[in-house]
C-alpha cells in the first residue's frame, strides 16, 4: 500500500552567525506498509516520526526539501497527487481534540470530513451516521463542541472523523498518549479492526508497549533514520537485531529501565557511518562506514554486526 | 543554498542577507534623515518666514518646492521649522511620559499589593475616557500653550509602557536566576542593578521610541484643534489648521505637503523603534 | 442568556460607578486647576463693558465664589439627579446639547465603525491566509502607513481631492447651507457623511486589519487547520470554514473595545469637516471654556467607552461556546 524509500527531509534556517544552516530531522527513512497491516513507527521524541506523517500527507512547511521516494499503491506521490489523495485515500487520525475546530460542533466536522472525501450530501450524512454508530457515539454527541468531549470519547470522535471518508491508508499519530490503560487499549483495538477490514495503518507512537501489542511490524526510528524494521513479536522474543531497538525495549519499566547514556545526534549534525555510533556499546572500527538498511532474517537492519 | 551561491556577494558584504543586518541599515538611514532635518532647520535662517507679498500663493515650483502661503512665506521653511518644533514637543512629551511609566510600573511591581492596586486603578482611569477627551481636559487645565500640550500628552500616554514594565518586573522577580541571587544573599539593589536593569533597559528604550509616533501625532492633533501653540511659532498642527481656511479655494499644497512630511517623519520613528527591537531581541535573529 | 448572571451585572455596575466617580473627580480637579477664567471666557470681548457688580452676580450665580470641593459636591449632587448644568456657549442644558450632538455624531461613528470593521477584517483575513504574497505585502504596507497617518490630515487630503478638485462631495457641515438638520433629506445627510466617515474608516482599518492578520496566521498554523488540510480542505476552505470563525470573535471584541479611539477620531474628523457633532462640541467647550459642557462630555465619553468594553465582554460570553457552555455546566 505505502512504501517509503530513503526519505530525507531538510529545513534551511538562518543561524545566529548570519549563515544559513541546514537541519536534517529526517535522513534515510524507509518503511513499507501492506494491506491489512499495522506498522508501528516508534522512536523517542525528536526522531522525526511526525514529520514522516506530514511528508506522506504533503503537509510539510514551505521551507522543507525532501528527497527519496514515497510510493502509494505503487505510484510515486507528487505534491499534486498528495493533494488529491489527502482525506480521500490517506487519512490522519490526530492526537487530540485540539485538532478539531474549537468553535464548530463535532457532528458538523465529521460530516465535513466525509464530504471532503468526495461524497455527495446524502451519502456523507449516511456515512457520518455510520461512523458514529461504529464507534458507539450517541446521536447527542453530534451537537457537542470539541472541548466538551474528552478521553475515550475524544479518541472515538477523532477515529470517526478520520474514517468517515473510507480512506485506505490511516495514519494514527500518538493514539495512546495521555490516556488511561483501558481507553488506550480500546483506541488500539479500533486500529486493529480497521486493519482487519483491509486498511493499512501507520501507528506513530513512542509507546513501545502499545506498538508491540497491536502492530504487525515495527519500524524503529533513531534521529530520523530507520534502524530496524522487524516483526512485532521479535521484541518479546528477544530477537531484536539493532542495539538501539534492544535499548528501547530494555528501557521499559517491566524490563528494568535499562539506560544507555548519551543523546540522539542533533538535527544539524552531519553523520557519517553508523548513526548510533557514539552510544553503541558494541561499536567497532567497521561502524565508521556508511550503514545501509539490509535484510536480515525476517526484517531489515541498519547495523553491520547484525546476523540472521 | 544554490540561490545564495548564485547571487553576487554584494548583499552578503553589506550584511543585508538577514533580518539583523537589514535592521542596522534601516536604523542608520532613519538617523540620517533626522540629522538632515535638524541641520536643515538650523541652517535655513528665518528669511523664508517673513511676509513676501509679490510671491504669495505660489504653487510648488523649483524655487519654492512646497509653495508659498497667502502671505508669501516659504512653506518649505515653515514645514521644516514646524516639523522640528512638533518633533521637539512630541519627544519631550514622550520622554516625560516614559519616565512616568517607568516610575509607576516599577512602584507597582515592587511596593506591594496596595500600591499595585492604586497604580492599576490609575491606569484604568486614564483608559476610561477617550485619549483625545483627556488631552483636551488636561490642556484646558494647563491653560493651553506648549506646556499644556506636553503635559497633556505625557499624562495620557504612559499607561501602555507602565503595564509592560510592571509585567516584566513581576516576571523577573519569579525568574530562576533572580531567586538564586536572592538565596545567595545578594541585596535587592544589587539584583535590581545586575539582573533587572539589563532586561528592562532595552524594553524601556524601545517603548520610548515607539511612544514617539503617538506623542507626535497627538500633539499635532491637539494643536490642530486649536489648543496650545501660538500661530507665531509654526508647528505642523498650526500649519494644517491654517490651511483649512484656504483649502476650499484650491491651495492644496498648504495642507498636503506639510502633512505628508509629518507622516514620513512619524513613520520613520516607528521604523526606527522596530529595527531597534529586531537588533536587540535575540529571538528575531533566528528568522 | 446564562452568561449574563446576576453577579456579573453587579460587578459591572460596581465597576461603572467606580469609574464614573473617579473620572468625574479627575475631570473636576483638572477643570478647577485651569487658569482660564470662566467668566471672561463666557463674556469674551465684551469684558470691558461689564461692571464689577454684574461680574459679581455671574460669579454668584455659578457659585464660583465657593471653594472647589464644595462646588464639586454641589455639581456631583446635581449630576446624580440627572442635571449636568447649563451649557454656556449653547445656552441649553448640557444633557440636551449632548443628546442632540450625539445623534449627529452617531451617524458618523456608526458608519465608520461598520465600514472599518468589515473592511479591516476582510483585509486581515486575506493578508493572513496568503502570508508573504503581494496582497499581504500591500495590505501590511497600507496598514502600517495608515497607523502613522494623522487622521485630520487624511481628512484634509480627501477634502482637497473629492470636494475641491472633483467637486463630488460638500466642503463642510452635516447638511447643505441654510437647511436645518430636521429638513435635510436622507440623501443630503448621507452625502455630507461620506467624507468624514471615509476619513475615520480609512484610519480605523489599520488596527483591525493588522490584528486580524496576526490571528489568521495563528489560525492557519493551528492544529485544527493542519487536520483540516489533512482531510483535503483547500487553503481557501480552511480560511473560510475554520480561520474566519475563530478570528471573528477577537475581531468583533476588539472593534467594540476601541470605541474610545473612534470617539477621538471623530473629534478630529468633525473639526476638519465642520461636522456639528459631539466632537466639534468638545473642541468648542474646551476652547471657549464651557466647563459644564466639558465635564458632561467627559462623563458621557467615559460611559461610551465603558459600554463598548461591556458589549465586548458580553459578546465573548455569548458567542464563544467554550465560555457560554462552560458557565452553564458550572451551574
Amino acid at each position: 500500500m505505502l512504501s517509503v524509500k530513503n526519505l530525507s527531509i531538510e529545513f534551511s534556517r538562518y543561524g545566529s552567525a548570519r549563515r544559513r544552516t541546514i537541519i536534517h530531522p529526517v535522513r534515510d527513512l524507509s518503511l513499507d506498509i501492506g494491506d491489512g497491516e499495522i506498522v508501528a513507527v516508534v522512536g523517542s521524541s525528536g526522531s522525526g516520526k511526525s514529520l514522516l506523517a506530514h511528508a506522506v500527507l504533503g503537509l510539510l512547511p514551505g521551507n522543507a526539501r525532501t528527497s527519496g521516494e514515497i510510493l502509494f499503491k505503487g505510484t510515486p506521490l507528487t505534491s499534486a497527487s498528495m493533494a488529491a489523495l489527502r482525506g480521500r485515500a490517506i487519512a490522519l487520525i490526530p492526537q487530540s481534540v485540539a485538532y478539531l475546530n474549537p468553535l464548530s460542533r463535532v457532528g458538523r466536522q465529521v460530516y465535513r470530513a466525509s464530504r471532503l472525501s468526495g461524497k455527495c450530501r446524502a451519502t456523507a450524512a449516511r456515512s457520518t451516521d455510520r461512523a458514529f454508530a461504529r464507534y458507539r457515539l450517541d446521536e447527542s454527541v453530534k451537537s457537542l463542541f470539541p472541548f466538551q468531549v474528552s478521553g475515550g470519547m475524544a479518541r472515538r470522535v477523532l477515529t470517526a472523523t478520520a474514517t468517515a471518508g473510507d480512506a485506505d491508508l490511516l495514519i494514527a499519530d500518538e493514539p495512546t498518549t495521555g490516556l488511561d490503560p483501558v481507553v488506550a487499549r480500546q483506541s488500539l483495538s479500533h486500529l486493529r479492526e480497521l486493519a482487519d477490514l483491509g486498511k493499512a495503518v501507520m501507528l506513530i507512537t513512542h509507546d513501545i508497549d502499545a506498538a508491540v501489542t497491536v502492530a504487525d511490524r515495527v519500524a524503529v526510528i533513531y534521529a530520523g533514520t530507520t534502524v530496524e524494521l522487524t516483526p512485532a513479536r521479535n521484541f518479546a522474543d528477544g530477537a531484536l537485531r539493532h542495539p538501539y531497538s534492544r535499548a528501547l525495549w530494555n528501557a521499559l519499566p517491566q524490563q528494568g529501565f535499562g539506560f544507555v547514556p548519551g543523546n540522539q545526534p542533533m538535527e544539524d549534525d552531519a553523520v557519517n557511518g553508523c548513526i548510533y555510533l557514539d552510544r553503541c556499546p558494541d561499536r567497532t572500527g567497521e561502524c565508521r562506514c556508511a550503514q545501509p538498511l539490509r535484510p536480515v532474517g525476517k526484517g531489515h537492519v541498519r547495523c553491520c554486526h547484525a546476523q540472521g | 543554498m544554490s540561490t545564495l551561491a548564485r547571487t553576487p556577494a554584494l548583499a552578503e558584504r553589506l550584511g543585508i542577507t538577514d533580518g539583523r543586518g537589514r535592521a542596522m541599515w534601516v536604523l542608520g538611514l532613519c538617523l540620517a534623515y533626522f540629522a538632515t532635518l535638524l541641520l536643515a532647520a538650523a541652517f535655513m535662517g528665518d528669511a523664508g518666514l517673513s511676509t513676501d507679498f509679490p510671491n504669495k500663493k505660489l504653487a510648488p515650483c523649483f524655487e519654492f518646492p512646497f509653495g508659498t502661503d497667502w502671505l508669501g512665506r516659504d512653506m518649505l521653511v515653515r514645514t521644516v521649522k514646524g516639523l522640528c518644533r512638533s518633533l521637539g514637543i512630541g519627544l519631550l512629551a514622550a520622554t516625560v511620559s516614559s519616565v512616568v511609566s517607568a516610575a509607576l510600573g516599577t512602584l507597582s511591581a515592587t511596593m506591594g499589593k496596595r500600591t499595585d492596586a492604586v497604580v492599576t486603578t490609575l491606569i484604568d482611569l486614564v483608559m476610561a475616557t477617550p485619549h483625545l477627551v483627556l488631552l483636551i481636559l488636561v490642556s484646558f487645565a494647563c491653560g493651553g500653550g506648549a506646556t499644556g500640550v506636553i503635559i497633556a500628552v505625557a499624562v495620557s500616554h504612559w499607561t501602555r509602557l507602565a503595564r509592560i514594565i510592571r509585567a516584566e518586573i513581576l516576571q523577573l522577580k519569579q525568574a530562576e536566576f533572580v531567586m538564586v541571587s536572592r538565596k545567595l544573599g545578594r541585596s535587592p539593589w544589587w539584583i535590581a542593578r545586575r539582573h533587572m536593569l539589563p532586561h528592562i533597559a532595552p524594553q524601556f528604550t524601545i517603548g520610548l521610541i515607539l511612544l514617539f509616533p503617538h506623542a507626535i501625532l497627538h500633539s499635532a492633533g491637539l494643536t490642530f484643534l486649536g489648543f496650545g501653540l501660538s500661530p507665531h511659532n509654526p508647528s505642523i498642527g498650526i500649519l494644517l489648521s491654517e490651511s483649512m481656511r484656504h483649502i476650499s479655494t484650491g491651495y492644496w499644497w498648504l495642507a498636503i505637503l506639510p502633512g505628508l512630511s509629518l507622516l514620513v517623519t512619524v513613520k520613520l520613528f516607528d521604523v526606527l523603534g522596530n529595527s531597534l527591537r529586531v537588533i536587540t531581541d535575540p529571538k528575531t535573529s533566528q528568522e | 442568556m446564562h452568561a449574563i448572571s446576576a453577579s456579573f451585572c453587579m460587578a459591572k455596575i460596581g465597576r461603572l460607578v467606580l469609574i464614573l466617580s473617579l473620572v468625574s473627580t479627575l475631570a473636576f480637579t483638572l477643570v478647577s486647576l485651569s487658569p482660564v477664567d470662566p467668566v471672561s471666557a463666557y463674556i469674551g470681548i465684551d469684558r470691558m463693558q461689564i461692571s464689577t457688580e454684574q461680574e459679581q452676580r455671574i460669579i454668584e450665580r455659578w457659585g464660583l465664589d465657593r471653594p472647589a470641593p464644595e462646588r464639586f459636591l454641589i455639581w456631583a449632587g446635581n449630576v446624580l439627579r440627572g442635571d449636568l448644568g447649563q451649557s454656556m456657549i449653547f445656552n441649553e442644558p448640557v444633557t440636551t446639547v449632548i443628546g442632540k450632538r450625539f445623534v449627529t455624531s452617531l451617524w458618523l461613528m456608526a458608519s465608520a465603525w461598520l465600514l472599518s470593521g468589515v473592511l479591516g477584517f476582510v483585509l486581515g483575513v486575506v493578508a493572513g491566509t496568503n502570508r508573504g504574497s503581494p496582497a499581504d505585502r500591500v495590505i501590511r504596507l497600507y496598514s502600517y502607513t495608515l497607523a502613522s497617518t494623522p487622521s485630520f490630515w487624511m481628512g484634509l487630503v480627501l477634502l482637497a481631492v473629492f470636494s475641491v478638485s472633483l467637486g463630488l462631495t460638500p466642503i463642510c457641515c452635516a447638511t447643505p447651507p441654510g437647511v436645518s438638520p430636521d429638513d435635510a433629506t436622507l440623501w443630503q445627510r448621507l452625502h455630507h457623511l461620506i467624507l468624514p466617515a471615509a476619513t475615520l474608516s480609512l484610519i480605523g482599518v489599520a488596527q483591525i486589519a493588522l490584528h486580524t492578520r496576526e490571528k489568521t496566521i495563528d489560525a492557519m498554523n493551528s492544529e485544527y487547520a493542519l487536520f483540516a488540510f489533512a482531510q483535503g480542505e483547500s487553503r481557501a476552505g480552511v480560511a473560510w470554514r475554520h480561520a474566519v470563525r475563530n478570528v471573528a470573535l477577537p475581531a468583533v471584541t476588539l472593534q467594540f473595545a476601541s470605541l474610545g479611539e473612534l470617539f477621538g477620531g471623530s473629534v478630529l474628523a468633525e473639526q476638519v469637516f465642520s461636522y456639528p457633532g459631539l466632537g466639534k462640541a468638545t473642541v468648542e467647550a474646551g476652547i471657549r471654556g464651557d466647563v459644564p459642557l466639558l465635564l458632561g462630555i467627559t462623563l458621557f465619553s467615559a460611559l461610551f467607552v465603558f459600554t463598548g468594553n461591556l458589549v465586548a465582554d458580553i459578546l465573548y460570553g455569548v458567542l464563544d461556546p467554550r465560555i457560554r457552555i462552560g458557565t452553564e455546566e458550572a451551574k
